[in-house]
């Protein structure tokens, strides 16, 4: 069959391609200069190793907090008629356009030692969070928490609430209904929340060095060592850069269906 | 367990008002149009909608009662509800479905499970206990429902338009099932439907609803022969006229004279059935004396004989043979002559 349709425009098409290059060149570029001969020996430092490992426990535990708080937030927002909602759900996307180094802040005045509620913790428990590892997962878990309440609550909006009527004529309670019903109904939709969630905690920076500082072994995670390694060892800044890629490219496959594609 | 109750919810400008009672054992159909309010009605009894007025008893306990303050939740009724797209829950299998209320109600999973299967066999469906709802069909996710509604021994038996879902070869199968299930049942059973057959085959009581309000109540054969509404007659397939009787003689609201059989005095229902309508083309002799000249306004086929709509003075609806009409050779905007024999007609008092 001839084409019927008209040629594109080269006024579109020359910035769409300036435009794909421009997001396309850094990552080529990260796999060009990549020291390939020496990666095993980057990859098997003990530094490199000890951020990843950090960084994988940290996004995890925050990944698990998220999910133990975010889904009945994102339940009491999609099925409750509770006053004062919609703020709330205002607020929950706050950490989402807020810069992190402010989500940062933020949380050393409220958790610091002198803070709002990081005095108590202090002085009754001893218990201090900033420059420590909890204090990074509770930096990623501020600010990735808003990526699983939006995908969880996109879901459960999705879902026919009539399935908890029938849970309800069944005997079942509301708390049986959402754990038996609803939860098993929306679980695909949690399972791409907390993917794209752990990812936001993987890359997590700004609120991570500003509460958490950067101390090997304890807070430094995979993006601090990456900030770190560019001013002395730039070889191995681009080795775990490179980490960090191989990792976002295999969570974008992972959530190609869901996100990419028609959405179900 | 006997169900009394008096309805009234008010959404919005819509008000439902239905006054229901139903003994064990038996059936009563909500019987009306999309949008009479009886799926509210159904809702208000399984307790998914609260009253604004009046009081819902089963087996003399309160359920609900807003002047009172009482309200018990959905989930502490005795109420089994079959839903008009079966809500199944997608995730578990047709066994696992059943066994849920018995589950939410404590009973041990190993237990729950046998009881179960039992209800699915007993529903025709034990070689599809492992499948899960998208694998069934839609006659058999129905009795996967009613099995699920039916297993958690419900005092009182909801069933939202059980067979509405369902293509027209399998409804006559299920319609039958389902006719042997609620006779077992020991309950009290409440069937909301638009379709005036499932409602005579299922139900031993019919109550009309219309616009909120039950427009008629009593047995469905009763109904059947004495509609009160257009809307009943049309489902039943009667002509339907109110008029003012003198003896034989009555004569129509909307203009007309019918003659009937028997001598009645006041005002009237009266009734004939299309197919006992007769069309001629020119004025029959010796006629019966329900004679009028009527212009034909439409023609349809249903299934082996023809209907024919009618204006006159009374308008009607006739049922002829396509050998009647291609004898008349019937067309739009043809003036024919009907007859309807007096012994034909039903009147009864309004």
């Amino acid at each position: 069959m001839r084409a019927v349709r008209a040629r594109v425009p080269v006024a579109l098409v020359i910035p769409a391609l300036i435009g794909l290059a421009f997001l396309v060149l850094p990552l080529i570029g990260l796999v060009i200069r990549a020291p390939w001969a020496t990666l095993v020996d980057h990859l098997s430092t003990a530094e490199v190793g000890e951020a990843l490992r950090l960084s994988l426990i940290c996004a995890t535990s925050a990944t698990a907090i998220c999910l133990v708080l975010g889904v009945p937030l994102a339940w009491m927002l999609a099925r409750t008629e509770i006053p004062g909602r919609r703020i709330a759900r205002a607020f929950v996307t706050v950490p989402l356009v807020l810069p992190p180094v402010v989500g940062g802040v933020a949380l050393l005045l409220v958790f610091g030692r002198r803070g709002v509620i990081g005095q108590y913790l202090d002085s009754w428990f001893g218990f201090s969070l900033p420059f420590t590892t909890t204090g990074v997962i509770v930096a990623e878990a501020f600010v990735a928490m808003p990526f699983l309440v939006i995908a969880v609550e996109g879901a459960l909006r999705g879902a026919d609430p009539r399935f908890e009527e029938a849970a309800a004529t069944l005997g079942a309670s509301r708390w049986m209904a959402f754990r038996r019903v609803t939860l098993p109904t929306v679980a695909p939709g949690i399972a791409a929340g907390a993917v794209l969630c752990w990812a936001r905690a993987l890359g997590e920076f700004g609120a991570t060095i500003t509460f958490a500082g950067n101390f090997p072994g304890t807070t430094q995670t995979m993006p601090l060592a990456v900030y770190l390694a560019l001013e002395q060892d730039p070889d191995s800044a681009t080795v775990l850069s490179l980490v960090l890629l191989v990792v976002s490219v295999a969570i974008l496959v992972s959530l190609r269906d869901r996100w990419i594609g028609a959405r179900a | 367990m006997t169900l009394q109750a008096t309805l009234s919810v008010h959404i919005g400008s819509f008000t439902l008002a239905a006054d229901i009672g139903v003994e064990p054992g038996t059936t009563l159909a909500l019987l009306g149009p999309n949008g009479a309010g009886k799926s509210t009605a159904l809702r208000a009894l399984a307790g998914l909608r609260p009253l604004t007025g009046g009081v819902v008893e089963l087996g003399g306990r309160t359920l609900d009662d807003p002047a009172r303050g009482v309200f018990v939740p959905p989930e502490q009724r005795s109420v089994g509800v079959v839903f008009q797209d079966y809500l199944l829950f997608g995730h578990l299998s047709a066994v696992d479905n059943v066994a849920f209320g018995l589950r939410a109600r404590g009973m041990r999973k190993r237990e729950a499970n046998t009881a179960a299967a039992e209800w699915l066999d007993r529903v025709g469906l034990a070689a599809q206990a492992r499948h899960k709802p998208r694998q069934l069909s839609g006659g058999q996710a129905q009795r996967v429902a009613l099995a699920r509604a039916l297993a958690i021994r419900p005092d009182l038996l909801l069933l939202d338009e059980p067979l509405a879902a369902l293509d027209a070869a399998t409804r006559i199968q299920i319609r039958a099932q389902l006719r042997k299930h609620l006779d077992e049942y020991d309950g009290a059973t409440v069937l909301v439907t638009h379709d005036p057959l499932d409602a005579m085959v299922l139900a031993d009581r019919l109550l009309v609803v219309e616009n909120g309000t039950v427009v008629q109540a009593g047995a469905p054969a009763e109904i059947a022969k004495r509609p009160r509404t257009d809307y009943i007659a049309a489902l039943v397939g009667l002509n339907l006229y109110r008029g003012t009787a003198d003896g034989v003689t009555i004569k129509l609201n909307d203009g007309g004279v019918l003659t009937t059989a028997h001598p009645m005095e006041g005002a009237v229902f009266v009734t004939f059935p299309p197919n006992a309508v007769s069309l001629h083309k020119t004025r029959p002799d010796g006629s019966p004396r329900n004679t009028w000249l009527a212009e034909v306004a439409g023609i349809e086929q249903h299934a082996d004989t023809v209907r024919v709509r009618l204006n006159g003075i009374p308008d009607l609806l006739a049922d002829v043979t396509t050998a009647a009409v291609a004898e008349l050779s019937l067309t739009p905007g043809q003036q024919v002559w009907v007859t309807v024999k007096a012994t034909e007609t039903n009147a009864y008092p309004i």
